[in-house]
């Protein structure tokens, strides 16, 4: 990791679309009065998905107004958290490369060789297309399935170098890609097929991945992704009602059980 | 309270208290970075690791420990806490190895070096070589403001600062960006820091990171001589200390005083002091052909006793200014009184308050201190954050300790604290105080009811109208009471409860300020004294002739006929009354420059060719006179409390017009006076300041 700083070059203004902003609202409402600061990190990632894929500084103003937070905590949260991204990104994709441990040991370093050959020298520069950037992480949780990479929000798992580029070059050229093991396998079952609990007797098939077209951060994002994966589903659309609400409530059965209480003693 | 062990040693101590403070309490030293008694806990730095026996079998940081918190043991004996242990040594020499790994071996031309937390605890937990083989991190200097310099390099990522900035000076304007090695301290997007306290940071940044960007490489702390004076800059009267080297003031320095100024003062008080080495008077001059031209004292009292003889006793005043210790104005109040004349006056704003009143009528009765038992505060014209920048901050920490409620009758301004405002004039108090305003049940409901009138609300045509309706609502909310005397008057000059305590006000049939000026214009005052009274208009003065003592080529030396060079406040021994009516005292940290003298001293000269020779040849005779005129200007740092009563005298007052706003008499923080006015860290931090103001008009 490096330093992380905001990015040279600026847009003038950023503005959350109505949907976003209709959802950052409903988002706030979460939390009670008083504790809206608490939305800062959904609002901010609703906003990297709105502008391609990076947080910039207007996005960071806006933010903070809307959230009614001093912009340097928005400032402090967007730097802290390496899952923001504070420069521009590929056009058509972010790849996430793992390089802890256990993908390290099973070949995450190719990967980053691919990554280096085929999109840039340096993590987060983008490719001469504009299209791809790359950058290492850390862990992402698919150890059993490593090496894998991350891109918005799927992973592609059980990589080599031959399926990571054919992954590269279907997402440039447009190909659908399916997210999940690229070896064949399902998940994180073995690829030669169950070799314990056999003798159960159940043949329930869950949701597979599905392949879809891999362009950018929106299209990646809250739109797609649902319960299986990458296979429609719904976006979040707030809480049945406002945090404030409950608190409201739970403040009036407080007064009453305490009035009943002191009726209850005077008697 | 609760039991604990520290090194052997049983303490009780409250529970709420952190384990440091109760280890501090049994005289052990923990050493510390990030906390920081007037701060929120951080624990981050991890210097103040002891052991607690019967806890987890690791070094514990006691800043973040409560007492309460920990384990008894088996038998219910009281925890036990080692802070000398071999396991607190290894834990600690660990931690600063891990802090030295990134921090530059710079102490030769680091301007913390000497007062540095760091280097000093180096020495105690410090080896002498490192076993870091790697480069060393390097860190972009950020620009926080024309006070502070930045080598960011240094930076241990204690947040002192950002805890200081959001907590006590109320801008959260810094922060801690990034994470990890990464981590560094900036404003947002390097922009300037718009507090007035931001100078204060450099005093709590436990190494060189934030250091003082006036005071860059000019001394080293141990060439210094250290006086522990007054501050003069507002009423406040911090406690300070003067770093001076041979003639020069070097730097001035907050000190202690949890009465006054707890351990902070305001960027005026702390980076005043280039001004005072440019535009100083350091001659006489005496005005010939229309002309000032160098004279020598002679001269210039020659000059000033042909215009006293000419003039009538009733033809000569005398005004007194903001930054007059009180030997200054006694001096010039007995040299008036021997002449006999009734025309004197300190109060150059033009303020009613009326010392024949009592004491009461123009102190801040409830002392800063007592602000924290306040529990609804009422701020009438006046603005604190400005007026009195460190008083501010006791209303902040109020504040933010129970959120009591606050309301403002008067400017609209960021105050660093939420508050109800009620409106812009005296219309508005009335409103208030025949109980119209629903703010007026929250001061009748508190216990402890505080108003605070200020000099924007008192320095105009209605302010006795404006005093008479605050004291009238203080004793109805029930302000005025022999344990709680919730009645303040907000002063912003240094000099001014001190000048109204001696009676520096116009005797029988004398004229004020405003009637001064106007008897000069019209020709019925034909020798005008300015004691360094700067703020006045000085086209009102006619053609009388002007003698003015001061310190400064500031306004009063520009009308001058005859300009008598004088002290400032670090070049004289002073007493000095704050706000509250605590007589201070601050002793000479410096000589004035070339010619220039005491002001008493001149006074004394001044008299002697006036044919009304002043009793005292000394500064101990002067005080001795004082001293029995006014036997409480020899209580050094107390109080002698006004009675609750002659805040009622007030109220009979209510015949005048009442006018418009209130506007508070500091418009521009950093140029209040001569002083100021002269230096040029000040007319820098003045110009940021109002491109801030212009920017957010916009």
């Amino acid at each position: 990791m490096s330093v992380r700083r905001l990015h040279h070059e600026q847009p003038e203004s950023f503005e959350f679309t109505p949907e976003n902003l209709e959802w950052v609202k409903k988002t706030i409402e979460r939390y009670p009065e008083g504790r809206q600061a608490s939305a800062v990190i959904p609002v901010l990632w609703r906003a990297q998905e709105q502008n391609d894929g990076w947080v910039c500084e207007p996005a960071i103003r806006v933010v903070a107004e809307l959230l009614g937070m001093p912009k340097i905590r928005v400032l402090e949260v967007a730097t802290f958290y390496t899952m923001f991204q504070l420069q521009p990104v590929g056009k058509k994709a972010h790849i996430q490369v793992c390089g802890t441990t256990p993908c390290q040991l099973r070949g995450a370093e190719d990967l980053i060789r691919v990554c280096k050959r085929k999109i840039a020298e340096k993590a987060h520069d983008l490719s001469s297309d504009g299209d791809f950037s790359w950058e290492e992480v850390e862990c992402l949780g698919a150890c059993s399935n490593a090496p894998m990479v991350q891109i918005f929000k799927d992973t592609y798992e059980d990589l080599d170098i031959e399926t990571f580029e054919k992954l590269i070059d279907d997402i440039a050229a447009g190909n659908p890609v399916t997210p999940g093991p690229q070896n064949g396998r399902r998940f994180a079952a073995p690829l030669s097929g169950a070799t314990t609990l056999t003798d159960i007797d159940d043949s329930t098939v869950g949701g597979d991945p599905k392949p879809f077209i891999v362009d950018g951060n929106e299209k990646a994002s809250h739109e797609y992704a649902g319960a299986a994966i990458n296979d429609g589903g719904e976006g979040y659309t707030g809480v049945p009602r406002p945090a404030q609400e409950g608190v409201n409530d739970f403040h009036a059965a407080y007064a009453k059980a305490k009035a009943e209480k002191s009726e209850k003693g005077e008697g | 309270m609760k039991k604990i062990i520290v090194d052997g040693k049983e303490i009780e101590v409250p529970a709420d208290y952190t384990v440091l403070q109760a280890c501090e309490e049994a005289g052990a030293e923990i050493p510390r970075f990030c906390y920081h008694d007037r701060l929120s806990i951080a624990g981050n730095c991890r210097m103040c690791l002891v052991e607690v026996k019967g806890g987890p079998p690791k070094p514990t940081a006691s800043c973040a420990m409560n007492v309460r918190d920990l384990r008894p043991g088996p038998e219910g004996q009281p925890p036990e806490v080692l802070t000398k242990s071999p396991m607190v040594k290894k834990a600690r020499e660990g931690v600063m190895e891990f802090l030295l790994i990134n921090h530059p071996l710079d102490c030769p031309i680091c301007d913390q070096g000497g007062e540095c937390d760091l280097q000093d605890q180096a020495i105690a937990y410090g080896v002498d070589t490192s076993r870091y083989h790697e480069n060393k991190r390097a860190v972009e200097n950020k620009y926080i403001g024309p006070l502070i310099k930045t080598i960011m390099t240094r930076c241990i990522h204690c947040t002192r600062c950002v805890r200081f900035t959001t907590e006590v000076a109320g801008i959260s304007e810094m922060g801690l960006i990034g994470r990890g090695e990464d981590a560094e301290i900036t404003t947002y997007l390097e922009s300037a820091l718009s507090s007035e306290l931001q100078g204060n940071v450099i005093d709590l940044c436990p190494v060189g990171a934030l250091t003082s960007r006036p005071y860059e490489f000019n001394a080293r702390p141990w060439e210094l001589t250290k006086t522990e004076s007054i501050d003069v800059m507002d009423a406040v009267g911090s406690a300070i200390r003067v770093d001076s080297r041979g003639r020069e003031v070097m730097r001035v320095m907050p000190r202690l005083n949890e009465a006054v100024n707890e351990e902070w003062i305001s960027d005026k008080t702390r980076f005043i002091w280039d001004g005072l080495k440019t535009q100083r008077l350091d001659r006489p001059y005496v005005k010939r052909d229309g002309r000032l031209q160098p004279a020598t004292w002679e001269e210039a009292f020659a000059a000033i006793a042909e215009k006293a003889q000419a003039a009538e006793a009733s033809g000569t005043a005398a005004i007194a200014g903001d930054l007059c210790s009180v030997e200054d104005m006694y001096a010039l109040k007995s040299l008036m009184d021997n002449l006999g004349s009734a025309n004197y006056d300190c109060r150059q704003d033009g303020s009613v308050l009326d010392p024949s009143l009592g004491r009461a009528s123009y102190l801040f009765n409830t002392s800063i201190e007592a602000i924290e038992n306040a529990d609804a505060i009422l701020i009438v014209g006046a603005n604190p954050r400005l007026e009195a920048s460190v008083l501010n901050t006791r209303i902040r920490k109020t504040w933010r300790a129970k959120s009591l409620p606050i309301a403002v009758i008067g400017e609209q301004v960021d105050l660093t604290y939420d508050y109800k405002w009620l409106g812009a004039g005296p219309e508005s108090l009335s409103e208030l105080s025949k109980g119209k305003l629903d703010f007026y049940s929250a001061l009748e409901k508190a216990q402890n009811p505080l108003i605070i009138v200020g000099s924007g609300a008192i320095a105009r045509e209605d302010g006795e109208h404006v005093l008479a309706l605050a004291s009238g609502l203080a004793k109805k909310v029930g302000a005025l009471r022999d344990d709680w005397n919730g009645f303040n008057v907000l002063h912003t000059a240094a000099s001014r409860v001190g000048g109204l305590d001696i009676g520096f006000v116009p005797q029988e049939g004398g004229k004020g300020t405003g009637a001064i000026q106007q008897a000069a214009a019209s020709g019925e005052i034909s020798l005008v004294f300015l004691m360094g009274a700067d703020e006045l208009d000085m086209a009102s003065f006619g053609d009388a002739f002007v003698v003015y003592m001061g310190t400064h080529g500031d306004r009063g030396a520009h009308r001058a006929d005859v300009i008598l060079p004088t002290a400032t406040y670090t070049e004289k021994p002073g007493t000095y009354v704050n706000l509250e009516g605590r007589v201070q005292y601050a002793p000479r940290a410096t000589f004035a420059p070339g010619e220039a003298r005491e002001d008493w001293a001149v006074l004394r000269a001044l008299s002697s060719h006036l044919g009304a020779q002043l009793p005292f040849d000394t500064i101990q005779q002067l005080r001795a006179k004082l001293y029995e005129a006014h036997p409480h200007m020899a209580m050094i740092d107390e109080i002698v409390p006004g009675s609750a009563s002659d805040v009622e005298k007030l109220a009979g007052k209510t015949d005048a017009a009442l006018g418009g706003a209130f506007v508070s008499p500091v418009s521009d923080f950093y140029l209040t006076n001569p002083i100021a006015r002269a230096s040029a860290v000040m007319a820098e931090c003045s110009a940021l300041a109002k491109s801030r103001q212009a920017v957010a008009a916009e």
